[in-house]
C-alpha cells in the first residue's frame, strides 16, 4: 500500500494519479474509493452529481487493477476516475441532460467520447449536474438540484457544466468532461478556479452529446491543471466517422505543448488583448477585480517574453445577440424530438387526449422555463418572414466575427480576455433576469461562434473568488492555448508557492 | 406571421402561436411572463440588425468541409426489445401513441 | 358522390386543366440515408432501427454516398443541372412518424434543377419541365388501431414502426404542365410511367409501386377557358399506382368543375385518393399548414459535387428508355403509335423481357396488350403488378406455337399461373390442358359431330363448305376446347369432302 492519504488522492492532479497508478503506488480501487467516499460525505452539500453508481465504479476499477496485475499494456489514463456531464450519452447509465423530460432514460449506446474514455480505462464515477439541455450559466436551470460553488456554497458554480466544475473543484472527481456551446466549459471553470478548454469545433466528436446548438457544441476537459486538460483532451479528440462535422486530421499534440509551456519561455509569442472584451471603453459589466487579475496575468505573460498589443474586434459587440438567435434556433429544432413518443416522459395520455395535446402537455411539463423560452425564441427566429432578419442575419454577423479573428491572426498568435466579466454570483441573483444571465457569456461567445479553440485558466482571486483568464487561438491551434495557459499557471503557482485550488474554502485568501 | 412586427416586439398572441408551433401547452401565467421576458430578449438580439452585412455570406459551419459521406454498407440495428424498452407505451412491437388528429399519413 | 360530377367531356368545354406532380421514389440502397440500418422491405416492425433513425438524443446523421450518386444520376437522366453546391435542410414539424421532430430534406439548395422529360400520348409529345430533384429521408409508418379499416379517423390510437424511417427518398418535382387539355390525365400517367422506366433503367430503385417505392402527389387545377390566371390547385397525396394517377386527375377535374360551376372557389388543400371508388376526399387545408421553419442542417456539411465526378456518372448512364424504345421499335418492326400503346400500358420492359425469354415480338405484344391488359384492367391493377412474369408469358407463347395448347387453352393456363399454380407447362400438365392429337377420342368426337348434325354434314357434302364451322364448334364443345381447331377442320373435311 502507498503512503498517499485519501486527501492527497482527492486533491492531486489526474496526471499524478495516473503516474502513481502506473508505478503501482496506488490501485485504481483505492483512488476510486477515495473519491466515492468523498462524494458520499460532501456531495449532499455540493450537489455536483445527478447519478453515481459506486458499485459499477469499483467494479471497473477492479477490472483495471486486475488487467494491470496481469501485465496488460494499459494507457496513461487507465484506472483514473472521471466524471461526465450528464449531456454525454452513456450506455445503460441514466442520461438526462438535466431535464425531467429524460428522467429514467437509459441509453442503448455510448457517445463516441464516452466509448473512447472507457477504452482508455478510465473509471466512470458518475454523471454531473447541468443547466437543463446546457441552457444557462449557473446550473440553476437543472430540473434536479442546486449545485454549489465549493469556494462559497452560497454561490453558483457557473454553467452549464456546473456539476463538472463543482465536482472537480470540490475534490469529487479528479477531472471531468464538460460541453461548451457559448462558454459552458470555460465560464464554470473560471468561477471555480479550474482549467477548462473548448476545443476547435469538429475536433472532438459530437456523436452522443445531447445536442443544444449543433453548430456550436463541443466537448472538452475541465481539470485542476493545464497538463491534465491536455491529457484528457488528447484522449477524446480525433476523427469520428459517426459525426459528419468531425475534422479528419491527426490528434493534436497537446500534453507536449503544455509541458513545453510550463518551462515559461514565451519569447516571440505575440499576444493580443481584445479591446471589446473588458478593454478601454468596454468595461461596463466587468468587475474591477476581474480586470485587475487579467491585467496582472497579461503582465506575467509579458514578463515571460510575450509581445503584447491591443487588438480591436468590433464585431464582438454583436456576438451576444447573434448567439442568442443562433443557439435558440438550433435548439428549438434539436429539442423537437422530445415528443413523448419513443423515450422519456409522457404526460396526459389518459385516453381522453389526442396526440397533439399529449405532446404539448409532455413538453410543457418536461421542460423548464429557460428551455421553453429559448424554444419559443428559436421558433420565432426561424419562422418564415422572420428568418432573414433574425437567424439569417445572425449567421452573417457570425461571419463578421470570424473575419475579425482572421484579421487578428495576421498580427498575433493568441488573443486574450477575461473568461467571465464577473466572479461567481450568489445563487438566485439572476434567475428572473435572462438578460443578466446571458451577460455572463459575453467573453466566451466570440470563440464559440467562430469555432476556434479557447481555454480558461485561473489567474487569481477577486474578493476571495477565482477569476478566469481566456486564451483564444486559431482553428486547430489548440496547442497554443495549452502552451500559454501552462506558462501562466506555472508562473502563478511559483509566485504563490502553491496551486490556487489549495486555497479553496478559505475566503480570507489574499488575491495573488 | 407573414411580416415581422416592428422592433422585435412580441405580442401575447404571437407567443401563444409560437408555443403551439413548438407543442408547448403553456399556461396563461407563463404566457404573460414569457411575453414580457421575450420582449426584452428580442430587444437585445434585434441588435444584429445593426450590422452592415451587405455581401457578407452567412456562416453555417465554423469549419468549412464538404462531401462527407459514408459507404452504403449495412450495419447491425438495435435489438427490438432494446428499441422499445424506453418507450412510454408499446403494443404489437410498435410504439403506441394516442389517436392522431389531422392529416392522414 | 360520383353522380354529382360533371361529365368529363363537358368539363373540357368550359375549363382548361393544369397539372403538376411531385413524385417520391424510395432508392434501392442497401442501407438507410443517414445510418447503416438495412432497408429490406417487409421486416418485422422496429427491427431495422438504431439510435440515428430512431432520433435518439445525441445521435447524428452521416450521408449515404450511393444515395447521393443515385440522385445525381436521376438528375442527369432528366437533363438537370447538377448543383455545384447543395445543402440539406431541416423541415420542422411534429408527427409521430418523423423521429427527430424534423425531416432532413433539401430546401433552397437542391442537388438537381431545371431538367425535362418528354412524354408521348396518342402520338403527341408533351414536354414536362422538371423543377428540381432532391434527396430526403422517408418517414416511419403509422398503423391506426380501433377505427374502421385502419383509417386515421375514428381510430382509438396508433402504432408506429420506424423501419421505413430514414430510407433515402428522392423527390422529383415538375413545373406546372400547361397545354395538356383533354389529355391531362393521360399525360400525368404517361409522365409517371416514363419516370418509372427511367428509374428502372438506372437501377436506382426497384420502383415497386405496390410497396410504396414510388408515390406521387398530383396537383390539379382548372381555369375557365381563356382565363389569364390559373385556378386554385388541389394536391392529391400519395397516389401509388399508374392507373390511379390518371384517375385522380380525371376525378379532380370533374369535381372541381362542379365547384366552379356553382360559382364557388376551389379550396387549396391536400386530398386523399381512394383506390376503391376512384374518388378523392378532403385532407388538411393548406391554410392551417405548418410553418416548416426550414434552415440549413447543421449536423451535415454541404455537398459540392465536382465536375469530374458528375462527368464520370454521366458517362456511365445506361441507355435511357426513349433511346431504347427507338431501338426496340426498329428491332420489333413496329410503328411509333404501336410503341406508344406499349408505353402507355407500361409494357415496354415486360415485352422486351418476354422477347428476351424467347418469344416472338409480335406474340409478346399481342399477349401483353391483349389478354394480360384485360386481366390487369379486370383486377384494377397495373400490368407489372400481375402475378405473371415475362418468362412465364414467353413459356405460354412457346406452348402455343409448339401446338401443345391453343389460344383458348392458353387463357386457361394463364388462369392457373395467376392463381399461383406454377409455371405454364406445369399448369397445362396439372389441369390437363394439352391439345388433343388425332386420338381415338377425337375421331369419336368428329364422327359423333357428323352423326349428330346430319343436316349440316349434308350441306358441307353438297359444297357449302363454310357450314363446316358449326361442326368444328360442336367438336370443340365436346372436347371442352382441348382439340386443335385446325386439326378438327381437316379431319371433318377428310370425312365429308375427301382430300
Amino acid at each position: 500500500m502507498s503512503d498517499v492519504t485519501a486527501t492527497d488522492i482527492t486533491t492531486t492532479s489526474a496526471a499524478a494519479l495516473g503516474e502513481a497508478l502506473r508505478a503501482g503506488e496506488l490501485s485504481s480501487v483505492e483512488v476510486t474509493r477515495a473519491y466515492l467516499d468523498r462524494i458520499a460525505a460532501t456531495d449532499e452539500t455540493i450537489g455536483a452529481y445527478l447519478h453515481v453508481d459506486a458499485e459499477a465504479a469499483v467494479e471497473s476499477a477492479e477490472a483495471i487493477d486486475a488487467a494491470r496485475a496481469r501485465g496488460e499494456e494499459l494507457g496513461p489514463l487507465a484506472g483514473v476516475p472521471l466524471a461526465l456531464k450528464d449531456v454525454v450519452v452513456t450506455e445503460g447509465v441514466p442520461t438526462t441532460s438535466g431535464s425531467k423530460i429524460l428522467e429514467g432514460w437509459r441509453p442503448p449506446y455510448d457517445a463516441t467520447l464516452a466509448a473512447r474514455l472507457k477504452a482508455a480505462g478510465t473509471v466512470l464515477l458518475g454523471k454531473t449536474n447541468m443547466d437543463e439541455f446546457a441552457m444557462g450559466s449557473s446550473t440553476e436551470n437543472s430540473a434536479y438540484r442546486v449545485t454549489r460553488n465549493p469556494w462559497d456554497t452560497d454561490r453558483i458554480p457557473g454553467g452549464s457544466s456546473g456539476g463538472s466544475s463543482a465536482a472537480v473543484a470540490a475534490g469529487l472527481a479528479p477531472w471531468a468532461i464538460g460541453t461548451d456551446t457559448g462558454g459552458s466549459i470555460r465560464q464554470p471553470a473560471a468561477v471555480t478556479g479550474l482549467v477548462g478548454h473548448k476545443p476547435t469545433y469538429g475536433s472532438v466528436s459530437r456523436y452522443g452529446l445531447i445536442a443544444f446548438s449543433s453548430s456550436l457544441d463541443q466537448a472538452g476537459p475541465m481539470t485542476r491543471t493545464v497538463l491534465d486538460a491536455a491529457l484528457l483532451h488528447e484522449a477524446i479528440a480525433g476523427h469520428d466517422p459517426l459525426d459528419s462535422t468531425s475534422i479528419d486530421a491527426p490528434v493534436p499534440v497537446l500534453a507536449e505543448a503544455a509541458r513545453r509551456g510550463a518551462g515559461g519561455d514565451l519569447a516571440g509569442l505575440r499576444v493580443g488583448v481584445v479591446t471589446e472584451l473588458g478593454g478601454e471603453g468596454h468595461t461596463d459589466g466587468y468587475e474591477p477585480g476581474v480586470l485587475a487579475r487579467v491585467a496582472e496575468a497579461v503582465a506575467l505573460l509579458e514578463g515571460m517574453g510575450a509581445e503584447v498589443r491591443q487588438v480591436s474586434c468590433p464585431a464582438f459587440d454583436l456576438a451576444l445577440p447573434a448567439y442568442y438567435l443562433i443557439a435558440p434556433s438550433e435548439a428549438s429544432s434539436n429539442l423537437a424530438r422530445f415528443d413523448g413518443v419513443r423515450y422519456g416522459l409522457r404526460v396526459g395520455d389518459d385516453g381522453s387526449r389526442d396526440l397533439d395535446e399529449v405532446m404539448a402537455l409532455t413538453r410543457e411539463q418536461g421542460f423548464g422555463p429557460e428551455v421553453k423560452r429559448r424554444i419559443i425564441l428559436g421558433t420565432y427566429a426561424l419562422s418564415s418572414g422572420y428568418y432573414e432578419a433574425y437567424y439569417g442575419q445572425a449567421q452573417k454577423v457570425r461571419t463578421l466575427i470570424t473575419r475579425n479573428f482572421t484579421t487578428a491572426w495576421d498580427d498575433v498568435d493568441v488573443l486574450v480576455s477575461p473568461t467571465s466579466p464577473t466572479v461567481a454570483w450568489s445563487i438566485g441573483a439572476r434567475v428572473d433576469d435572462p438578460i443578466a444571465m446571458y451577460a455572463a457569456d459575453l467573453c466566451t461567445l466570440p470563440a464559440s461562434l467562430a469555432g476556434i479553440p479557447a481555454i480558461s485558466v485561473p489567474c487569481g482571486l477577486s474578493e476571495g473568488l477565482p477569476v478566469g483568464f481566456q486564451i483564444m487561438a486559431p482553428a486547430l491551434a489548440d496547442d497554443r492555448c495549452y502552451r500559454v495557459a501552462a506558462a501562466l499557471e506555472a508562473a502563478q503557482d511559483a509566485a504563490r508557492g502553491r496551486a490556487l485550488l489549495t486555497g479553496i474554502g478559505s475566503k480570507e485568501n489574499a488575491p495573488s | 406571421m407573414s411580416t415581422p412586427s416592428p422592433k422585435g416586439q412580441l405580442t401575447r398572441d404571437e407567443v401563444a402561436h409560437l408555443a403551439h408551433l413548438s407543442r408547448l401547452a403553456v399556461s396563461d401565467e407563463e404566457l404573460d411572463l414569457f411575453a414580457g421576458q421575450l420582449a426584452a430578449v428580442l430587444d437585445a438580439v434585434a441588435q444584429v440588425g445593426k450590422a452592415d452585412v451587405a455581401d457578407v455570406p452567412p456562416t453555417t459551419h465554423a469549419v468549412p468541409m464538404t462531401n462527407v459521406m459514408r459507404p452504403d454498407a449495412v450495419r447491425p440495428s438495435l435489438p427490438r426489445d432494446v428499441v422499445l424498452d424506453g418507450a412510454p407505451a408499446a403494443e404489437d412491437d410498435r410504439f403506441r401513441v394516442p389517436r392522431i388528429l389531422g392529416e392522414e399519413a | 358522390m360520383t353522380d354529382t360530377l360533371v361529365d368529363y367531356d363537358e368539363v373540357l368545354t368550359r375549363y382548361e386543366p393544369l397539372i403538376g406532380l411531385e413524385t417520391h421514389v424510395e432508392l434501392g440502397t442497401a442501407s438507410k440515408m443517414f445510418c447503416g440500418c438495412s432497408t429490406t422491405f417487409g421486416a418485422e416492425p422496429n427491427t431495422q432501427t438504431c439510435p440515428v433513425c430512431l432520433g435518439l438524443p445525441g445521435s447524428l446523421p452521416v450521408v449515404n454516398a450511393v444515395a447521393i450518386e443515385s440522385t445525381i444520376r436521376i438528375g442527369l437522366a432528366l437533363g438537370c443541372r447538377i448543383a455545384s453546391w447543395s445543402r440539406f435542410a431541416r423541415k420542422n414539424y411534429f408527427y409521430p412518424d418523423i423521429p427527430k421532430g424534423f425531416q432532413t430534406s433539401q430546401y433552397d439548395e437542391p442537388l438537381c434543377t431545371a431538367g425535362h422529360l418528354d412524354v408521348e400520348v396518342d402520338g403527341e409529345t408533351y414536354r414536362v419541365e422538371i423543377e428540381r430533384v432532391h434527396i430526403e429521408e422517408d418517414t416511419g409508418k403509422n398503423l391506426h388501431v380501433g377505427g374502421a379499416t385502419g383509417r386515421i379517423h375514428g381510430a382509438d390510437h396508433s402504432l408506429v414502426d420506424y423501419n421505413r424511417a430514414g430510407i433515402p427518398l428522392v423527390e422529383i418535382v415538375t413545373r406546372p404542365i400547361p397545354g395538356t387539355g383533354a389529355k391531362a390525365p393521360e399525360v400525368a400517367k404517361a409522365y409517371v410511367t416514363e419516370l418509372r422506366e427511367i428509374l428502372l433503367a438506372l437501377g436506382v430503385s426497384e420502383v415497386r409501386m405496390e410497396q410504396g417505392n414510388l408515390r406521387s402527389d398530383v396537383n390539379t387545377s382548372l381555369a375557365p377557358i381563356g382565363s389569364l390566371e390559373w385556378g386554385t390547385r388541389t394536391e392529391t397525396k400519395n397516389v401509388n399506382s399508374l392507373r390511379s394517377v390518371e384517375r385522380s386527375v380525371r376525378f379532380e377535374m370533374r369535381r372541381q368543375a362542379v365547384v366552379l360551376d356553382a360559382g364557388q372557389r376551389v379550396v387549396q388543400e391536400t386530398r386523399h385518393f381512394h383506390e376503391d371508388t376512384g374518388s378523392t376526399s378532403e385532407g388538411r387545408s393548406k391554410e392551417e399548414a405548418t410553418d416548416y421553419r426550414y434552415f440549413p442542417e447543421p449536423d451535415l456539411v454541404p455537398l459540392a459535387p465536382d465536375e469530374e465526378w458528375i462527368e464520370k456518372l454521366r458517362a456511365a448512364l445506361p441507355e435511357l428508355p426513349a433511346a431504347r424504345r427507338a431501338r426496340l421499335r426498329d428491332e420489333w418492326g413496329i410503328s411509333p403509335t404501336e410503341m406508344a400503346w406499349l408505353v402507355n400500358a407500361g409494357a415496354v420492359e415486360l415485352v422486351s423481357d418476354t422477347v428476351a425469354a424467347g418469344a416472338d415480338p409480335a406474340d409478346a405484344r399481342k399477349w401483353w396488350l391483349g389478354e394480360l391488359a384485360r386481366r390487369a384492367n379486370d383486377a384494377s391493377t397495373d400490368l407489372g403488378e400481375l402475378a405473371v412474369t415475362p418468362a412465364q408469358v414467353a413459356e405460354l407463347i412457346g406452348l402455343v406455337s409448339a401446338g401443345t395448347i391453343n389460344d383458348q387453352l392458353a387463357r386457361q393456363a394463364l388462369d392457373g399461373v395467376l392463381a399461383g399454380e406454377g409455371d405454364p407447362a406445369a399448369v397445362v400438365e396439372s389441369r390437363g390442358l394439352a391439345v388433343m392429337g388425332e386420338s381415338d377420342e377425337l375421331v369419336a368426337a368428329v364422327d359423333a359431330a357428323i352423326e349428330g348434325n346430319p343436316d349440316v354434314a349434308e350441306k358441307v357434302r353438297g359444297g357449302k363448305v363454310q357450314a363446316i364451322g358449326a361442326l368444328v364448334g360442336a367438336v370443340m364443345k365436346t372436347t371442352r376446347g382441348k382439340a386443335d381447331a385446325a386439326t378438327v377442320k381437316r379431319m371433318l373435311e377428310e370425312r365429308l369432302i375427301g382430300s
